[in-house]
């Protein structure tokens, strides 16, 4: 008996493997297929459920309402990585071949998987964005011509923070900086620039590690809150780190607006379980939060009314869902413009990628998008993978988000040659030949 | 009948201790060994060797070590992550310290390496033992992995704590790492390395010390008494057991993502291999191959399933279906067969060896 | 013996406690850059031990699992995680959280009964690790099934307990010591739930009946003890433990996936106390909770930070170079 369940289940299992071996193109010929690497389980969801949504909720409203890009739909196929690094790559190489065209372009959402499919896309010739994340020196599009870190990377990211502590405190010279991170791949890349900042500017910098997934900090916030008390504590969480960092910040009394979240540390899902005691934290930001924007609300009239949408009405204008949507932006503002050059059809990833290095998307294309003022223009270049690279600090008030400050531009004449350096570092060790930017067009 | 001996006779010793005494097991593995070296690198996709052969073999590899110290010796170890990392970053340490060093003799030394390591953990063995031991070992686990964090000396002061496997070249122009290493490339050089790991393991647990480690798991204190000393037997598990997990996690990092940060090798890593040992079948070196493919498949194919018979769900729920499935398929597989899937092709072999005419 | 043993506890912890502050401010001495100050340190020592508390009623869902049928029961961390997905699922209908908690409590009991049906009947007499296996099924298929049933986001937990920290013995140290008001809730129902689960097993004749199975399966069940009974109050006092530990983890971090991980940090406490032992999973959360706090801020000082993940395991371990069964393990008697 029991034999005969083993082996009815082992064939079971024989049919569906054989199955795999050949994976068939399931949609219709003749759509670009755009992928997702997303996550809805696993630690991280809480973070990765809006911002696939906004993603994804962009995609169905451009083909419900221009149908496609162009008269070219988009095909979109998610596959779920629970933010795990091993699992990310399975889910690249299952979509890789799984849709009508070639991928337009890969947006993992983790810094880890950003990392594991550096070498893959290079080898594949299929665009990565890892928008606001990832590696900050891949801006260097020299060395890595597949790799795209608009609009901001995370040394502009720590950059803006300390020109925002400079322009609230006057001077930086003497005073405690604390950085809580989280103990990865994320949570080091600002380390560097922060620490060379410090010597420049005179600050005390102290680090403070928190393990993954980061429920524990109590020790972390103790040396913060009542030992070492600094002017300023920035923070790069993500998932549960940052609203536990919240809460125990709260709770052993360290004032909140002397509390600044890189981007990954500022949406709705961090502040809400402090309740009250998270009003006055800041964090920084590169787009508007809301739903005010026409583009916005034609997802809420062609998607979510035909009983469309990813996620909940109302979370539509949340942060991180309005980070998805600036992503799927990205990806169908490369797609018209390397359509304009190769023509309206689907795109191999190759074009794409021409696409995305000559984005540029004005304020004027942003207002005709129906999404004035959510964004600043953003120019990519061959050189230049990154476009930008200014950011604001938006505050929670207990019910939103409210910008506080005005755009705040990087040092680019410092961090540029920091990108470069570090970038021909990598190609030096994997034996890459710099592109001649001036030979391409 | 397939599976009869009959007619096969042993006259020398060495026929007698073959690994494969019967001759239909000999020719199985190697129609094995051809199809998987001649036939595969054709037919397969590259989805196929990338996300499903070569973390085979790569696991493969981690199930054979942790079974030798677990399934052989019987101390229950949650380290397996940690070695992995240390057999990672020793290799990474090593081949950019001195790029001249063939690649193969990399991975061994970061073997060795993670052996010395697996010695230090494994000392609170001598004094501790069943679910004190599995839980004492996750320090090695934490600590380990805390220990590549935090030093940015392993990573080569990368400013983001990430080691990228650099270009290596097995000979002339077959690159296995990096850039320009083919996934038929990698999976050509796995096979080869991961069969011969193989062979050294299985003989390695036919031989004295085996039989010590056999003895130690069966009854240490009588095992002690017909002079077996334990500290050399327990010690020499946990370092031949690392020395594979070392091995498997040099191999993860430069082979299959070609990338990882130390959370790669966290904890679930090692609760992944355990599971492998225990579906496939303690103490059995084919169950460490039948355990890998049993957890690197299912996952895959709960996941894909009903996209490809053609069901459109959430990607939410697919994932939450997929943990709920896998969790009942453990439980369903302990409850029918405890002994593990290795068991299961010893009675299949009975069966066929009596087929058809079954007494 | 026992008097004796309670009194050594009672001189000894205080002393090693002053002890190890001494020990901190000799370094603190000799590195200047080592912040101690005694009001300080004791702050930092009592955040610990309510810390500890939190930990051992994790910890605690373990021993009793343990104690009456030798399984190691993994899946503890995601019954933490499904009770307290459930309870908020519960007030999310609209019930009063004490409606919500009973039925809860009614889900608990359902868990168990089938968990004893489905899993443990057919796996009786198999070896410990088999069980413990299975237990990581259950792990799976309950993180699985409770986000199915209720989302993967973060959810917050809102019982009314108090949160701002007070500070007290503000004229004895300088700053005085801040605490926080509900880790001491939750510390004081941690305490007033050993003291029910103590009373439950030395009182009721249930009570009597587990620990007699936890002594003998089979002269349990010759002088006619139903196993299987006992079994499914067993997992139901297990998962009411856990939805005590979730209310209160929850509510302090927002219930969400996570929260299935704390069993990582409950199993050193496990060990430092003795499997089998429930004082000593107080004793052990004590131990571990205020060893960490101490470690990271002090320790981490010298060797860099994020250290009490592993420090809880290696402190574990080197008590139990000293005592393999745990501190207050009933002592493993092998024989040949």
């Amino acid at each position: 008996m029991k034999t005969k369940a083993l082996l009815t289940a082992a064939a079971g299992a024989a049919v569906l493997a054989t199955s795999l071996w050949s994976p068939e193109p399931a949609a219709a010929e003749g759509e670009q297929f755009v992928p997702g690497l997303q996550y809805r389980s696993g630690p991280y969801a809480p973070s990765g459920i809006p911002f696939a949504n906004g993603f994804a909720d962009y995609l169905t409203m451009l083909n419900a309402r221009d149908g496609g890009i162009n008269g070219v739909r988009i095909h979109y196929d998610e596959c779920d990585t629970a933010y795990n690094n091993d699992r990310g790559v399975e889910c690249y190489e299952r979509l890789k071949d799984a849709g009508p065209s070639e991928p337009a372009a890969w947006n993992p959402l983790s810094t880890g998987i950003t990392y594991a499919l550096i070498e893959r896309v290079a080898q594949d010739e299929a665009p990565l964005i890892s928008m606001g994340y990832g590696r900050a020196d891949a801006s260097d599009g020299r060395v890595f011509p597949w790799v795209f870190t608009l609009p901001a990377t995370y040394w502009a990211g720590a950059d803006a923070i300390i020109q925002y502590i400079e322009e609230q405190e006057g001077t930086l010279e003497g005073k405690d900086i604390a950085l809580v991170y989280h103990d990865s791949a994320y949570g080091r890349e600002p380390i560097a620039t922060l620490e060379r900042l410090a010597e420049q500017e005179g600050y005390n910098l102290h680090t403070f590690a928190v393990a993954h997934p980061g429920l524990e900090q109590q020790a972390t916030w103790r040396q913060i809150g009542r030992q070492l008390r600094p002017d300023w504590t920035v923070m790069w969480g993500w998932g549960v780190m940052n609203s536990t960092a919240i809460q125990t910040a709260a709770s052993v009394g360290y004032p909140m607006d002397r509390f600044i979240g890189i981007w990954w540390s500022g949406s709705e899902p961090d502040v809400r379980p402090a309740g009250s005691d998270a009003r006055g934290y800041k964090s920084l930001g590169f787009h508007a939060p809301g739903a005010d924007f026409p583009a916005i609300q034609d997802i809420v009239t062609h998607v979510y009314d035909e009983g469309e949408g990813f996620g909940e009405r109302e979370a539509i204008g949340e942060v991180l869902y309005n980070r998805g949507l600036m992503n799927a932006v990205f990806v169908s503002e490369a797609i018209r413009t390397a359509q304009a050059r190769f023509g309206e059809r689907p795109l191999t990833g190759e074009e794409t990628r021409w696409g995305i290095e000559n984005l540029h998307i004005t304020d004027e294309r942003w207002d005709e998008l129906g999404l004035g003022g959510f964004a600043r223009e953003i120019r990519i270049t061959c050189e230049d993978h990154e476009g930008g690279g200014s950011a604001f600090v938006q505050q929670w008030d207990g019910e939103s988000w409210e910008i506080v400050s005005d755009w705040i531009q990087p040092r680019n004449d410092e961090l540029r040659p920091a990108y470069e350096a570090s970038a021909a570092q990598y190609a030096e060790q994997n034996g890459i030949e710099l592109r001649d930017c001036d030979a391409e067009e | 009948m397939l599976y009869r001996e009959a007619g096969q006779f042993k006259s020398s010793y060495a026929s007698d201790q073959a690994i494969f005494p019967i001759r239909q097991d000999k020719i199985g593995i190697a129609l094995i060994l051809v199809v998987a070296l001649l036939v595969v690198p054709f037919v397969a996709s590259n989805y196929v060797l990338n996300s499903i052969l070569v973390p085979f073999l790569v696991f493969s590899t981690a199930a054979i070590g942790l079974n030798i110290v677990t399934g052989y010796c019987g101390q229950v170890s949650l380290g397996t992550g940690g070695f992995m990392a240390c057999g990672a970053f020793f290799a990474f340490k090593l081949t950019t310290a001195f790029p001249d060093i063939h690649i193969i003799l990399i991975f061994l030394l970061a073997g060795f390496g993670t052996a010395l390591v697996g010695i230090v953990f494994g000392l609170p063995s001598l004094r501790i033992k069943g679910f004190y031991l599995a839980i004492a070992t996750l320090a090695a686990q934490f600590f380990l992995i805390w220990m590549f964090t935090q030093n940015p000396w392993w990573t080569n002061y990368n400013p983001a704590g990430v080691i990228t496997a650099p270009p290596r070249a097995l000979f002339g122009d077959f690159y296995i790492t990096g850039v320009r290493a083919t996934p038929v490339g990698k999976y050509l050089f796995l096979v080869c390395f991961v069969t011969i790991l193989a062979l050294v393991a299985k003989n390695l647990v036919r031989s004295a010390l085996g039989r010590a480690w056999m003895a130690i798991r069966d009854m240490d204190i009588a095992a002690e008494i017909m002079g077996i000393r334990p500290m050399m037997a327990k010690l020499s598990a946990f370092a031949v057991s690392s020395f594979f997990i070392g091995i498997s996690g040099a191999l993860w990092a430069f082979i299959y993502t070609a990338s990882v940060e130390a959370l790669a090798f966290e904890v679930t890593r090692s609760f992944q291999v355990l599971f492998m040992i225990i579906i496939g079948g303690l103490g059995s070196i084919l169950g460490s191959f039948l355990g890998a493919a049993f957890i690197v498949l299912l996952p895959i194919l709960l996941n894909s399933a009903p996209a490809m018979v053609g069901i459109r769900m959430s990607t939410e729920l697919l994932t939450h279906l997929e943990f709920m499935i896998f969790g009942a398929l453990i439980v369903f597989f302990l409850i029918v067969e405890p002994q593990g899937l290795a068991r299961l092709w010893q009675i299949g072999k009975e069966k066929l060896r009596r087929w058809p005419f079954p007494y | 013996m026992n008097t004796r043993l309670i009194a050594s506890w009672l001189i000894g912890a205080p002393a090693a406690v002053v002890g190890l502050g001494l020990v901190i401010q000799l370094a603190a001495l000799a590195d200047p850059s080592l912040y101690f100050a005694w009001g300080y340190y004791f702050e930092v020592f009592v955040g610990g031990l309510l810390q500890g508390v939190m930990y051992s009623l994790v910890a605690l869902g373990f021993v009793l699992i343990f104690k009456a049928s030798s399984t190691f029961n993994f899946a503890q961390g995601s019954m933490v995680l499904f009770a307290a997905l459930t309870m908020v699922g519960f007030i999310e209908w609209g019930l009063h959280w004490t409606i919500a908690f009973a039925l809860t409590m009614g889900v608990m009991v359902l868990l168990a009964m089938a968990i004893e049906r489905v899993v443990l009947r057919p796996l009786v007499n198999q070896p410990h690790i088999t069980l413990f296996m299975a237990t990581i099924g259950i792990f799976y298929f309950l993180d699985g099934f409770g986000q199915t049933l209720w989302g993967s986001d973060v959810k917050s937990l809102d019982i009314g307990m108090p949160r701002t920290p007070v500070i007290v013995l503000e004229n004895v140290f300088d700053g005085g010591i801040m605490i926080n008001q509900f880790d001491l809730v939750a510390a004081l129902v941690g305490g007033a739930l050993v003291l029910g689960l103590a009373v439950f097993f030395q009182k009721t004749r249930i009570g009597r009946a587990l620990r007699a199975v936890a002594d003998d399966h089979q002269a349990a069940l010759s002088v006619g003890i139903p196993l299987k009974t006992i079994w499914v109050v067993v997992w139901t006092v297990a998962g009411i433990v856990a939805l005590v530990a979730g209310v209160m983890w929850g509510g302090k971090m927002g219930v969400q996936f996570t929260l299935a991980l704390i069993a990582l940090k409950a199993l050193p406490v496990l060990i430092l106390g003795g499997l089998t032992s429930i004082p000593g999973a107080i004793v052990g959360g004590l131990i571990i909770g205020a060893g960490e706090q101490v470690a990271e801020i002090f320790l981490g000082h010298f060797i860099g930070s994020a250290i009490q993940d592993w420090f809880a395991y290696v402190l574990a371990m080197l008590v139990l170079l000293v005592r393999p069964q745990g501190l207050f393990g009933e002592k493993i008697i092998e024989r040949v």
